[in-house]
């Protein structure tokens, strides 16, 4: 059975219309039925602590929260309207400039309303996360092909 | 101009600009100062276009809320304690509770643990309406020892 899948050119696309992934500059890698990953690449404005020159957690967590998106959307097979429930991160290591963010997320679990999703971010070394985080998504897959609600 | 010159200013009811220049990113974000109390300031975040995660809703994106509040459980210690260097994020925990309209965000925060290196605070976001809240934070920093002077005003 041909699982569906989401193009990258398609997701892609997508991520260029969301006005926050372009003011981000979140440029998304790869899409499989599997997982999603995406880089971003670091700006003087993203440091939250000007002083050590450390990037603030805040662009780390909206990394997560959009790759997590797309790894749902990527299980799904499609660009469905998705909503945050929660999140959470565990910020393992500090982010220094210049060297890109890596965000690596998938969707461990997919139920008719429910998606659960994992990521971790790293610099140079998956290895070695500075970010590993659990989301919950709902998602309006079902509710758009069923006859009744 | 130090953390400790800027925190004054903005107790003494100066400019916050000065504060929020030691985290570009919730300056970059456009955190403002909306209402000044010693111990439980509100800030806001103006609506622009930019925010937006999704644009058929339209919503502002789930990670512009979550580092709103970040940024606001940052600034908070920043402004209560006395420490002379940014606490460092350990973890941050969201619950979104509606989605968040194109609208001005406001959020206040509250101070729940305050230990000799870890402390906690617990973050509300709302817009329009306060009694209906967009979203529920707490977030864990690591704080430099020199906090612990002001963790006895705090308690008295």
């Amino acid at each position: 059975m041909n699982e569906p899948t989401l193009p990258l050119a398609l997701a892609q696309r997508f991520a260029t219309l969301v006005p926050h992934m372009r003011e981000l500059g979140l440029r998304l890698l790869r899409v499989e039925r599997e997982f999603a990953e995406a880089a971003l690449p670091l700006r003087p404005e993203f440091l939250g602590d000007r002083e050590r020159g450390l990037v603030h957690t805040g662009v780390v967590t909206s990394l997560i929260d959009s790759v997590c998106g797309f790894a749902v959307h990527a299980r799904i097979g499609g660009l469905v309207t998705i909503a945050t429930l929660d999140l959470r991160v565990d910020y393992l290591r500090p982010v220094r400039p210049p060297q890109a963010l890596i965000c690596r997320a998938e969707c461990y679990r997919l139920t008719a309303r429910i998606a659960f999703a994992r990521a971790a971010v790293w610099q140079e070394d998956p290895g070695a996360p500075v970010a590993t985080s659990l989301a919950t998504f709902m998602h309006a897959t079902r509710s758009m092909h069923e006859e009744t609600p | 101009m130090t953390l400790a010159e800027a925190r004054r200013a903005v107790r003494d009811g100066g400019d916050f600009g000065a504060l929020l220049a030691f985290v570009p990113y919730a300056e970059w974000l456009g955190l403002r100062l909306h209402q000044r109390d010693a111990q439980a300031p509100v800030l806001r975040l103006p609506y622009r276009e930019a925010l937006v995660g999704n644009p058929r809703l339209p919503a502002l994106h789930g990670g512009v809320v979550a580092g709103f509040m970040e940024s606001a459980a940052l600034l908070q210690l920043l402004l209560v304690l006395e420490q002379d260097r940014v606490p460092k994020s350990i973890d941050f925990s969201i619950d979104y509770l509606r989605s968040a309209r194109p609208e001005d965000s406001y959020a206040a925060c509250e101070l729940t643990r305050l230990g000799r290196r870890v402390a906690q605070v617990q973050v509300r976001c709302w817009q329009s309406e306060a009694t209906k809240p967009v979203a529920l934070a707490r977030a864990h920093f690591l704080l430099a020892p020199e906090a612990n002077a002001t963790a006895e005003h705090l308690q008295a």
